[in-house]
């Protein structure tokens, strides 16, 4: 495991440099959908962060609500990890519905 | 060495499949996107000041909105950008000093002045619409933060040519005046408007291996003939013809025929002698210079309130 899934700009962020800090947003897009990753911006706190995530990415509506998460706050899976990581779902096809043999004529199964 | 530690990364190329900012990768693809991609980004930013040099000048309150508008776009466009080339390693902040010092290029149409508030239309309808076609291949390219932040950059740019091809449209059926206008902008953006796609394709050295990396998917020449057939009707419709004598349809390529390109202007503008390079890049240093204070103003104001807890996500 290490840090901010998208951000080498974020986690693994060398120090120093005189931008603010990276923030990760995610946007509502309307009302019964979930928030979903929008991109990054560099803002001086979270109040702006949410400001500035505004005006970039709902100049068009495209949100009803907005998250904003410190970049280096996000804890990801890493890629060298990929394979081991996500290996005990991939033997296990009797997790999905299309594994069971029904007889024909059988309905709401 | 390269086949062992990167082979995932071919495969995942071939296979058609995106490249996320943390997977392995040749340094050269890190290094050829992170320029291409700053590139791109410099050359929004810096795109704002041609058309910003009418907002005070727009004939209407509605122009002045939707010229407003445009190029708060164009901002966001730059932002999404420097974004992406982050999540590659580079920083923003020196991305700017690559800019500012002249190590970084951004597009040379952006060193042609704006005469004529025409020249707000000529970019929208040419300049944007060129930009389109390079553009929307772009959102299938191999490194997926920089074609997600093209899909949203695309969906933006069309309302961009729109207002361009409107502003034409009524200037055109205006009085003789403003035809003429209208036609004298066309004909001083059409030939750098077709230099933006790059040089050809016989002199365009990182084309090859961009393409089998699939950051590019079309050559320059072809993105080039693709802008050409589709602007060559719309400049019927709105009345106003193109200054290429030699421009014609060719029945058996199916494709337009069009005249000798001045190569040797395009390399001027790029070396820094077009009309206006000096004065594009003082006012970007200036206003880089000149917001140094709010920067800082703002990081101390963060710094104190450090402790104070946001609002809660919901």
């Amino acid at each position: 495991m290490s840090g901010a899934a998208d951000v080498p700009g974020g986690a693994d962020r060398v120090p120093g440099g005189t931008d603010w800090p990276l923030w990760e947003v995610f946007v509502r897009p309307r009302r019964g959908l979930a928030h979903t990753h929008a991109g990054s911006l560099h803002a001086p706190d979270a109040e702006l962060a949410l400001r500035n995530a505004r005006d970039l990415y709902t100049r068009r509506g495209e949100g009803v609500s907005i998250w904003v998460v410190p970049a280096t706050e996000i804890l990801a899976s890493s890629p060298e990890e990929r394979d081991p990581f996500f290996a005990p779902a991939a033997d296990k096809p009797y997790r999905h519905p299309t594994f069971y043999e029904v007889p024909e004529g059988v309905r709401s199964l | 060495m390269h086949e062992g530690v990167y082979r995932e990364f071919e495969e995942t190329i071939a296979a058609g499949e995106r490249i996320e900012p943390r997977d392995a990768m040749p340094p050269e693809y890190r290094a050829t996107l992170i320029r291409q991609i700053a590139q791109h980004a410099h050359s929004e930013i810096i795109g704002m000041q041609p058309e910003a040099n009418w907002i005070t000048r727009a004939p209407s309150l509605r122009r002045k909105a939707i010229l407003i508008a445009k190029v708060q776009d164009e901002a966001g466009h730059g932002l999404y950008l420097y974004g992406a080339a982050e999540t590659l390693g580079a920083r923003r902040d020196e991305l700017l000093d690559r800019l500012h010092a002249g190590r970084q290029k951004y597009s040379s149409i952006f060193n042609y002045p704006t005469l004529t508030w025409a020249d707000v239309g000529a970019i929208g309808w040419l300049v944007d619409g060129a930009a389109i076609v390079n553009q929307v291949p772009l959102c299938r390219c191999s490194y997926g933060p920089y074609a997600r932040a093209m899909t949203r950059i695309c969906k933006e740019e069309s309302f961009h040519q729109r207002q361009g091809y409107e502003l034409l449209l009524a200037l055109s059926h205006g009085t003789e005046e403003q035809h003429e206008m209208a036609q004298d902008a066309v004909n001083r953006w059409w030939w750098p408007s077709l230099m933006m796609f790059g040089p050809p394709d016989g002199e365009s050295p990182r084309t090859e291996r961009s393409m089998a990396w699939k950051i590019k998917r079309h050559t320059n020449d072809e993105l080039r003939q693709r802008f050409v057939d589709i602007v060559v009707p719309q400049a019927a419709s709105l009345g106003l013809t193109l200054p290429d004598p030699l421009l014609r349809w060719n029945e058996e390529r199916g494709h337009h025929d069009f005249g000798p390109i001045d190569w040797a202007e395009f390399h001027a503008v790029l070396r820094g002698e077009g009309p206006c390079n000096a004065q594009r890049l003082g006012q970007r240093r200036r206003a880089h210079e000149e917001g140094a204070w709010v920067r800082e103003a703002a990081a101390a104001y963060a710094a104190r309130h450090a402790a104070r807890p946001a609002g809660r996500a919901a």
